[in-house]
């Protein structure tokens, strides 16, 4: 491979946060074309590796180089001057303005007169250059997640970024939007541009970098191997420091009673749109029943639908002989129905509130946690501090507010809620959404378990992969409605694919039929 | 760790050897809170000694005299508490509302609506002149309590049912029970013309310490009365709501996070009704035992905006119901010794400088900062 140019070269970069020894001496450099993906574990310091290139963080040590010249990064605007963005994981949009005006956000020019027509042919002019198609007129909250990401994507092109940064871009895209997304950053490659792809995502790495560094607890574990060159399983082992087994131990479980059962449910989005259109579907206790669908075809209305966070507009949902839909959520809870939300931090725990206070959140009402309307403060205690040992809480004190919890052990202190009492019924939305492998191992451990004790699970997930080797049952939704529905061992990717895209499985049987007709 | 390696980008140090590095808090001490509250003030009187010294005062000179005025001895700082009582009523009415990060505002008018309630029973009359003070002291308390209640109750339920903001109609409500109390003084209730009720029968008053002389002669002079053991009693109860009881918890969790909250089956459009009433409630008994145990009559000027002091009393005590009781005293003690020095400049000054400072110092709470070596 010929040698390419060095676009930006780090050297011994020490960071710390108190208590915590974010990045230990790390050396990383980006070849400029190049795809060059940053692996490790939440919390392993990729995030804040690039935050001191992106000019975010102050390092106590080291040194950048950016084309051979050796900078200093007080800002964002800093870095972005040395050609230098970075596309955070959380969108940092104006939801109520354009596309053109939220690109245009901070620029020192246009200096007074804003002529936004004008504007938005220079942005159309950029998005034909890269292939990134969003409307320029449209205002931000119109958008999909994935569009949003566009939009991020061009404002540091606009702003002449040689070298972009991606915190993790695929952790809130569909299958169908990371492809396009990949496509886009091999044009750019292509164009000169150099990107950092920070992602813990194995089968993704492979797929779009050339070379990968890998972080361990703030060390690098291997610095700018040829993606070409290591296994997915070597670079888990690099990641974790221990080898981790992809595949489940699923003991044979046969279902019993039917606990949950949806019929004919039909509710609206939060734009009053709808969102279900007359689904029905039952679980039974000790199965799974997995989810395939596009995100926004109907799946997280169906979560707060059946925990009563969501009003619908017909049918009904009965958990355990009692209706649960239209009640207060309290009802659901009361029944046996514990919630794993999409949005762990928005709505699965309370930032400011104690790791304890979080843990007796959906408990806080029932002995031995309460007597009478007092609260009983050392059982609680007792709890929270048995349940940190088992769910493997990684935080200082139980006292330790929540906001302060990586993703991955907020994910699990919502776990350790929503599993410790006893539910028959759960609902885990997107449960591990954004999590590492060895987080995500755990989860899907805890999800089994569950349905070996008897637990009737829906599961919702973006991750096919997941949903695959999870599930008994897999109902492929689309548009609010059922495609479909087929057992784990009938299970096929492409089948799975053409339902979610929108055929009903009767429509494909009729094909496969007609095609074996024509063939006998 | 080589000492060769050198600093990458060489912060902005303006030549000073140092730099400042700001970090967010992993845990707060148990001690921090109060001690930024106490640094804030101490700050805020700093503030205001360059303002005094400015205005050509001598601020070390009067920061004594208002010592002296306010703390000094038995009897002033018996006045100290007179004036403290209504404060820790109002600071902790706002307190608990602050919790669920209900913005009540209108603790200024509950308060005078509490009074009003109180002084119907003895005006209107709802008991007879006669009643013995065993029943006319607790008819008086339940009075001033439910007006004050009634009083959140509106905002309460217009923001529960109809999400209007919660700051616009508690302010404005105000406005409407302070005319309320007037409306009432210079028409129904007026003594012969003059903007005030006639003064209370003996037993619509609070037992104050001064009328127990008799038996206790140390006792003579001093205007302290049962008013303050509502408010210690209230400041208990409180505190026990909140971090004992479920309800407390609840409230804690929807001002944190109203959609965790919903998601716990919280019933949020009940506790706030409830909370605001009970934020009411407690402001409308700071006005029931200002009346019954200082001005003993109704008229227009019962309050120097003891419900807004409320607001800053509550912050100062970062929401700590014993915290109110310690800044209820020093606000207080500047509320009667402030009147030494001037009847309305500096005094107000301090309060609006101590706010200031409280407010600011909270980002300690949150962040650390520290001065390392570059």
């Amino acid at each position: 491979m010929p040698e390419t140019p060095i676009a930006v070269e780090m050297r011994g970069i020490v960071k710390r946060f108190p208590g915590v020894l974010a990045n230990d001496h790390v050396d990383f450099d980006l070849r400029e074309g190049e795809v060059h993906a940053l692996l490790g574990e939440n919390g392993a310091g990729k995030s804040t590796l690039m935050n001191v290139l992106a000019g975010l963080y102050k390092p106590e040590e080291g040194s950048i180089c950016v084309q051979g010249q050796r900078v200093s990064l007080n800002s964002p605007r800093d870095a972005i001057a040395h050609g230098v963005g970075m596309v955070h994981q959380h969108f940092m949009l104006v939801p109520s303005q354009t596309v053109t005006e939220n690109i245009l956000l901070g620029l020192d020019e246009p200096r007074f007169i804003l002529s936004l027509p004008e504007q938005d042919k220079k942005v159309l002019a950029l998005q034909e250059q890269y292939g990134l198609k969003v409307d320029p007129k449209a205002r931000i909250w119109q958008l999909s997640v994935g569009e949003q990401q566009r939009v991020e994507i061009l404002k540091m092109l606009y702003r002449g970024a040689r070298v972009l940064i991606m915190d993790e871009p695929t952790a809130v895209l569909t299958p169908q939007e990371v492809r396009e997304l990949f496509v886009t950053l091999r044009s750019m490659t292509q164009r000169g541009h150099s990107i950092i792809f920070i992602s813990h995502k194995l089968d993704e790495v492979l797929a779009i970098a050339n070379r990968v560094t890998v972080l361990q607890h703030g060390r690098v574990t291997a610095a700018g191997v040829s993606a070409k060159s290591v296994t997915k399983a070597e670079l888990a082992r690099l990641m974790v420091g221990r080898d981790v087994v992809f595949t489940l131990d699923k003991e044979p479980v046969t279902p019993g009673a039917i606990t949950l059962s949806i019929e004919n449910v039909t509710a609206e989005n939060d734009r009053g749109l709808p969102a279900l259109r007359g689904l029905s579907l039952e679980i039974r206790s000790g199965e799974i029943v997995g989810i395939a669908a596009v995100a926004g075809n109907g799946q997280t209305e169906l979560a707060q639908v059946i925990t009563g966070m969501r009003r619908c507009t017909g049918g009904r949902v009965v958990a355990c002989d009692e209706v649960v839909s239209n009640n207060p959520p309290r009802r659901a809870i009361e029944r046996g129905v514990s919630h794993v939300p999409e949005d762990r931090a928005g709505m699965g725990s309370s930032p400011g509130l104690s790791v304890a206070d979080n843990i007796i959140m959906k408990s806080y009402r029932q002995a031995p946690f309460a007597s009478g309307w007092v609260l009983n403060r050392p059982v609680i205690r007792q709890t929270a501090e048995k349940l940190k040992h088992e769910y493997d809480i990684a935080t200082p004190t139980i006292d330790t507010e929540a906001r302060l919890l990586s993703g991955g052990n907020l994910q699990k202190m919502i776990l350790a809620r929503e599993m410790s009492c006893m539910p028959k019924i759960m609902v885990a939305g997107q449960p591990t959404r954004g999590l590492d492998v060895g987080a995500i191992e755990a989860v899907h451990r805890l999800l089994l378990q569950e349905r070996e004790q008897g637990a009737a699970i829906l599961l919702i997930s973006e991750e096919l992969d997941e949903i695959m080797s999870l599930s008994d049952r897999i109902v492929v939704m689309y548009e609010g409605q059922i495609m479909g529905e087929m057992s784990a061992a009938e299970a096929d990717l492409d089948k799975i694919g053409l339902m979610m895209a929108g055929t009903r499985k009767e429509d494909l049987e009729k094909q496969d039929e007609s095609i074996h007709g024509h063939a006998i | 760790m080589s000492l060769s390696t050198v600093t990458p980008s060489e912060p902005k140090t303006w030549g000073l050897p140092y730099r400042i590095v700001v970090e967010p808090r992993l845990s707060v001490p148990r001690w921090l809170s109060p001690a930024v509250s106490v640094g804030a003030v101490i700050l805020a009187l700093l503030l205001g000694g360059v303002v005094i010294q400015l205005a050509g005062g001598n601020p070390i000179e009067s920061y004594i005299h208002i010592f002296k005025a306010a703390f000094g001895d038995v009897g002033v700082f018996s006045d100290t508490l007179v004036k403290a009582t209504p404060l820790i009523l109002t600071g902790l009415a706002c307190t608990l509302a602050f919790r669920m990060k209900l913005w009540n505002i209108g603790a200024e008018g509950q308060f005078f609506m509490g009074a009003w309630g109180a002084s119907a029973v003895v005006l209107f009359p709802l008991l007879p002149a006669n009643t013995p003070a065993i029943l006319m002291i607790p008819a008086m308390i339940l009075a001033g309590f439910l007006c004050g209640a009634l009083w959140g109750l509106v905002p309460g339920f217009l923001k529960a049912r109809l999400k209007v903001n919660e700051i616009i109609t508690s302010l404005m409500m105000n406005y409407i029970a302070t005319s309320w109390v007037l409306f009432w003084v210079f028409g129904a209730w007026s003594e012969r013309g003059f903007q005030m009720s006639p003064t209370f029968p003996k037993s619509a008053w609070l037992p104050r310490l001064t009328d127990y002389a008799a038996q206790v002669k140390a006792f003579s002079g001093l205007t302290v009365h049962l008013g303050l053991v509502f408010g210690l009693v209230a400041a208990v109860v409180v505190w026990f709501i909140m971090n004992r009881s479920q309800w407390g918890y609840e409230i804690r969790l929807t001002g944190d996070n109203p959609k965790a909250a919903q998601y716990a089956g919280i019933n949020i459009v009940r506790n706030t009704v409830l909370l605001m009433m009970l934020s009411g409630g407690l402001a409308g008994l700071a006005g029931m035992s200002e009346i019954s145990g200082v001005v003993h009559r109704l008229q227009g000027s019962i309050s120097p905006g003891y419900g807004f002091t409320g607001i800053i009393i509550a912050w100062l005590a970062k929401l700590n119901a014993f915290g109110v009781i310690l800044a209820a005293i020093l606000f207080g003690g500047l509320l009667l010794a402030g009147r030494e020095i001037q009847p309305s400049g500096i005094p107000r000054m301090l309060q609006g400088i101590i706010l200031f400072t409280v407010i600011a110092s909270d980002v300690l709470l949150r962040y650390r900062i520290r001065i390392v070596k570059s």
